[in-house]
């Protein structure tokens, strides 16, 4: 009996996995015009699922039965038609909030941005902050601090003004609270709730928020100020390609000659103007919602040109819901960021522990005559005049 | 030292500043996402 029993369990599992197995390959006609399981399956695994099918099917009013009839009133459009239209955008909505996302109701597309926002995009800031600061650590216990290799001179030459001085500790002094506060805003539900518990966290948070979306103006001003005062002086050129060819000295042997910023000096600049200036722009995108949309133009732009096919991509999504364009934009805003805080990690460690006397150009504005001369051998000639330097080689 | 204390100072008015100037614009959230006008009534 049990063996019967058995063999009938066997039977019936294997009918209904072969059933299921069916019904994923079913045609539409099969359902009715209603979606199949292949449909379910599809978007379960969040693969991209063709829609067309039911996003028209949101009723006809026009087909309603007249008032005068019994169901008259019903109108011509049943809920599933109703809740569709929502869905794809095409229902007549009136909200008492007039912004351009109000009429939303649904937001379909959002899941993946939530999937991604509260997991890879975590993983990826442990990965990238995580591991700058380790590389660096190994790179001190191996590198050790870079000393000043010759004789100090005890006299100092001014290596930044005032006003340089200024827009740098603006810039940095609002770049570590915004960071500080985007990782607050970033690393709550995970790490801050789960240790402070929620009423802490909700204080933290809002505090976080006011503070962000404030300083950034300090910020932008910052980078405006840096820009016009040190983009003359990182242009590239020639003596650049001699100092990345020896790495400049980090790992040892005889500096290359630099100018006033050597060419890692340089791709720091480039990279503050450039991921800052990307980092300011989404910011005021997401500081003022649905004001400012730069995706959905942006992926039209770039589908027109056919960038997504050189890389065997499909094209980029468009037109983007409001909702979309604030959720590319914080993900854009994150990520940049991230990378611009590992980046500045290095800066960081360079002007500060990394390297003897590097700390004095932006702490009292003068350096060291013989850090100069080793790190900015040619700046010196220009600052000392070549008569001078002549002299005290002798 | 005098220019980071300065863009200290300047972080703080900069900040505060901005934020009452947008208040005052009327970029505050509450006036950017409601209408004063009664749905029911304009509709």
């Amino acid at each position: 009996m049990i063996r019967f029993l058995s063999l009938i369990a066997i039977i019936v599992t294997f009918a209904a996995s072969a059933s299921a197995q069916e019904a994923a390959g079913e045609s539409r006609a099969s359902t009715g015009g209603a979606q199949t399981l292949a449909d379910i399956l599809e978007r379960q695994e969040g693969l991209k699922v063709d829609e067309t099918f039911r996003s028209e099917a949101t009723g006809n009013p026009d087909a309603a039965a007249p008032i005068t009839n019994q169901l008259g009133t019903l109108g011509g459009a049943s809920d599933p038609e109703l809740w569709r239209a929502y869905r794809f955008g095409s229902a007549d909505i009136s909200t008492q909030s007039r912004g351009p996302a109000a009429t939303t109701v649904i937001q379909d597309g959002g899941m993946w941005w939530l999937e991604f926002r509260e997991d890879t995009l975590l993983t990826i800031a442990v990965y990238l902050l995580g591991g700058t600061f380790l590389a660096l650590a190994l790179f001190y216990l191996v590198r050790g601090k870079i000393r000043i290799g010759g004789q100090k001179t005890g006299r100092t030459i001014t290596r930044f003004k005032a006003f340089e001085r200024f827009g740098h500790w603006l810039l940095a002094s609002s770049f570590i609270v915004l960071g500080i506060t985007g990782l607050f805003s970033l690393f709550g539900r995970k790490v801050l709730i789960p240790l402070f518990g929620h009423e802490t966290f909700s204080f933290i948070a809002v505090g976080s928020k006011w503070v962000h979306n404030n300083i950034a103006w300090a910020f932008i001003i910052a980078l405006i100020i840096i820009f016009f005062a040190w983009v003359v002086h990182n242009l590239p050129d020639r003596t650049d390609l001699r100092w990345l060819a020896k790495a400049g000295g980090l790992f040892g042997g005889e500096h290359p000659p630099a100018k006033k910023f050597n060419a890692g000096q340089k791709l720091i600049f480039w990279a503050v103007i450039v991921l800052g200036g990307s980092i300011s722009v989404s910011g005021l995108s997401l500081l003022f919602p649905f004001e400012y949309n730069l995706f959905g133009h942006t992926f039209s732009t770039l589908n027109s040109w056919g960038v997504p096919g050189w890389f065997g991509a499909s094209d980029l999504p468009f037109p983007l819901q409001p909702q979309e364009e604030m959720q590319y934009a914080q993900l854009w805003h994150a990520l940049v960021s991230l990378i611009l805080t590992a980046i500045i990690f290095a800066h960081i460690y360079l002007g500060s522990v990394g390297m003897e006397g590097a700390f004095d150009a932006m702490g009292k504005g003068e350096v060291e005559e013989q850090w100069a001369r080793e790190h900015h051998s040619l700046w010196v000639q220009d600052v000392l005049g070549p008569d001078d330097n002549e002299k005290e080689k002798v | 030292m005098k220019p980071f204390i300065l863009a200290i100072f300047a972080l703080v008015v900069i900040s505060f500043g901005a934020n009452q100037i947008l208040l005052n614009s009327g970029f505050s959230s509450a006036d950017a996402g409601t209408s004063h006008e009664n749905v029911r009534l304009s509709n």
